[in-house]
């Protein structure tokens, strides 16, 4: 198990402290190395390229998939866009159902899980490596990941577990072992249990270390450096504080105040986008030209397209499994209208936000360019030069500077709110996927809780490169699961969805609001 | 034929009042029966932690139960005894917007409300639910001071 290697590497350096207090570089610096070696192996293999080539085949897993789906479903993402919308907006939701969970709130919820650093810094690494044309892919990754959404989401609420007090728990691990034995298919058990364990690391990796990493990047960006595991402490003082004290008004204020934060972000992202309204073609120029010759990025087309995917599916998680788990807590009669809703989600999130932060760091001038070739210029590690020598969340932070001097400021205080509100999201998905595995026992809930905060100060700790590479390791290993699951069960959803589409036609599906 | 009013309760000395003047309306008017109304605040359009809204079935129906022995079933209580026909109801919700859709439902003749004493920079803003109610109700309102 690769967690138990770093969470003892953890305990060992937290009990150091005092030793080695007068050398805090060299903390980060054990943490760093005893993780990096620690989940190196798991790493390489689901960044395996496909042989004879240099892409990876996890990166076409999501792309065949998402594609599939989108070809299957009769590409639901533009035929339902409309209808979706009209579900958020509870056209459609029976008034008698008031006080329940809306379809506006799980999306809400499950976007709070997904909008955050990787639309933020995601994108940031993306563009960084995969140049401008990394955009395009982005994009492109985003639509197609619509139709993953809309299965996954359909599955989760439709093989949800209802208690008899009322509560819910649903998500990849319900239907992949409900739909299999429904079906008759074998395997769903261990497919469930493969899904929940890939789904922990996920949760400790990209929902936690990941948060933290750029959290402490992006405040000692400001502050000045200091070490990564003081940020990390606070951190996990304070998710500590709201998953195992209990003390809900923290998160509940965050979820209140990332929504505004969001807007902030977007509508800063537009303002400039609008000052540079000359600059927007060529940026767009820029983006096309870049997806298809990569303008001298390191591996070309290909590089630029394998960062735009990885990113895309990161910041959305489209395929990955998590947003099923958000969205099964929904009050409805039909699983199919949740899937409507969940589509939504990689629109806002990667079509949308993710877009933004792209052309502003496109727009700003940040990455270097050889005015005589007009391709970029790479430093030494093979990604672009960029002013100042940023990457990651001070690239965008940068981006944005060259607009506001002040927005650094701001953006500080969006990224820790993002950060925290992802980490609370997926520390809810890992503890599903914990209790799904060991039961619900507060002893059993407290033992993942403790681990996840003591993750968080590994990842405050440990360098970008070995902390984004496990993220992605984790998350893409719950798609390999996830998606075979969906590949199973999308019959299942097919016959929903046309049940649906005759009952509306017929009338029978009627709207409350007109 | 008999007629129905709709009486907006608050769990509060104002909701007793609207309560008060009902009934005197409904000895006048004779054969009435009475709506009493609690509506728990509530929107779809808020933001919700993942553990929040796993447990808002569980929640929602301990606010209806809370709602109804606390406020709803004393009030009805009290009414019977005084020989009137009354149902007691709990919703969801907006207020202006369910005692309004209450209303409309039952085919009431009016609805009945008590002023209530919300000060502040909130109701300054968005005004207070009974001068929603009055601006947008499609029944005829009472206000009771």
């Amino acid at each position: 198990m690769n967690k138990i290697l770093p969470t003892a590497a953890a305990a060992i350096a937290l009990g150091a402290l005092p030793a080695l207090a007068q050398e805090e570089r060299g903390i980060d610096q054990v943490v760093n190395e005893a993780f990096a070696s620690a989940t190196g192996p798991f790493v390489s293999l689901i960044f395996a390229p496909i042989p004879g080539t240099s892409f990876p085949w996890i990166v076409m897993w999501l792309v065949i998939a998402a594609s599939l789906f989108t070809v299957y479903f009769g590409f639901i993402q533009f035929r339902a866009f409309k209808h979706s919308i009209e579900i958020v907006k509870g056209d459609y939701s029976d008034p008698n159902d008031a006080g329940e969970v809306s379809h506006f709130q799980a999306l809400t919820t499950a976007l709070s899980g997904t909008v955050g650093l990787g639309n933020i810094a995601g994108v940031a690494v993306a563009v960084g490596i995969g140049g401008p044309g990394a955009t395009f892919w982005m994009i492109l990754a985003g639509l197609l990941g619509m139709a993953s959404k809309f299965t996954e989401c359909t599955l989760g609420v439709k093989y949800r577990n209802e208690y008899p007090d009322g509560t819910v728990s649903g998500g990849p691990m319900y239907y992949i072992s409900k739909g299999f034995k429904e079906r008759g298919v074998p395997g769903g058990g261990f497919l469930a249990i493969l899904f929940s364990v890939f789904c922990i690391l996920g949760a400790l990796g990209g929902g936690n270390m990941f948060q933290a990493n750029q959290a402490h990047a992006q405040i000692a960006g400001i502050t000045g450096d200091y070490p990564g595991w003081i940020t990390g402490i606070i951190f996990a003082a304070v998710v500590f504080a709201v998953i195992v004290g209990g003390i809900k008004s923290i998160a509940s204020v965050t979820e209140k105040v990332v929504p505004f934060m969001g807007v902030t972000y977007v509508i800063a992202a537009l303002v400039i986008i609008l000052m540079n309204l000359d600059q927007v073609g060529a940026a767009f120029g820029q983006i096309f030209e870049g997806a298809f010759t990569g303008l001298g990025v390191a591996g070309g087309m290909v590089g630029a397209l394998i960062q735009g995917f990885k990113r895309a599916a990161f910041s959305n998680e489209a395929g990955v499994g998590s947003a099923a788990i958000a969205h099964s807590a929904v009050k409805t009669k039909e699983p199919i209208t949740e899937g409507f809703v969940s589509l939504l989600e990689p629109f806002i999130d990667t079509v949308v936000i993710c877009t933004m932060t792209a052309l502003v760091i496109t727009i700003s001038g940040q990455l270097i360019t050889d005015p005589e070739t007009g391709l970029f210029v790479l430093n030494e590690a093979g990604s672009i030069s960029t002013v100042g020598d940023t990457s990651g969340v001070s690239l965008t932070s940068a981006a944005f500077a060259t607009a506001f001097s002040w927005f650094p400021y701001v953006l500080a205080i969006a990224v820790i709110l993002f950060a925290f509100s992802t980490m609370i999201s997926w520390s809810y998905y890992g503890l599903k996927a914990w209790t799904y595995l060991f039961g619900e026992g507060k002893t059993a809930e407290l033992v993942f809780k403790v681990i996840f905060c003591i993750f968080i100060v590994i990842g405050a700790a440990a360098s970008l490169g070995p902390v984004i590479d496990f993220s992605d390791a984790a998350i893409f290993a719950m798609a390999v699961v996830n998606i075979t699951g969906l590949y199973c069960l999308m019959p299942v959803v097919k016959r929903e969805l046309k049940s649906y589409m005759d009952r509306k036609e017929s009338g029978e599906i009627r709207r409350f609001k007109h | 034929m008999s007629a129905k009013l709709v009486v907006g309760l608050d769990g509060s000395g104002s909701g007793q009042r609207a309560v008060a003047h009902a009934k005197r309306l409904a000895n006048l008017i004779g054969d009435c029966e009475l709506v009493l109304l609690y509506v728990i605040e509530w929107s779809p359009f808020t933001f919700q932690t993942a553990e929040e809204n796993e447990q808002r079935h569980k929640r929602r129906e301990e606010e209806i139960t809370a709602a109804t022995t606390r406020v709803v079933e004393p009030a009805v209580t009290e009414v019977k005894a005084g020989g009137f026909k009354v149902r007691g109801l709990v919703r969801h919700g907006d207020v202006a917007d369910l005692l309004n859709r209450t209303a409309t439902e039952e085919g009431a003749e009016q609805i009945i409300v008590a002023r209530t004493s919300e000060t502040g920079i909130a109701s300054r803003i968005f005004g207070s639910s009974t001068a929603n109610l009055v601006m947008s109700a499609t029944v005829p309102v009472t206000v009771v001071s």
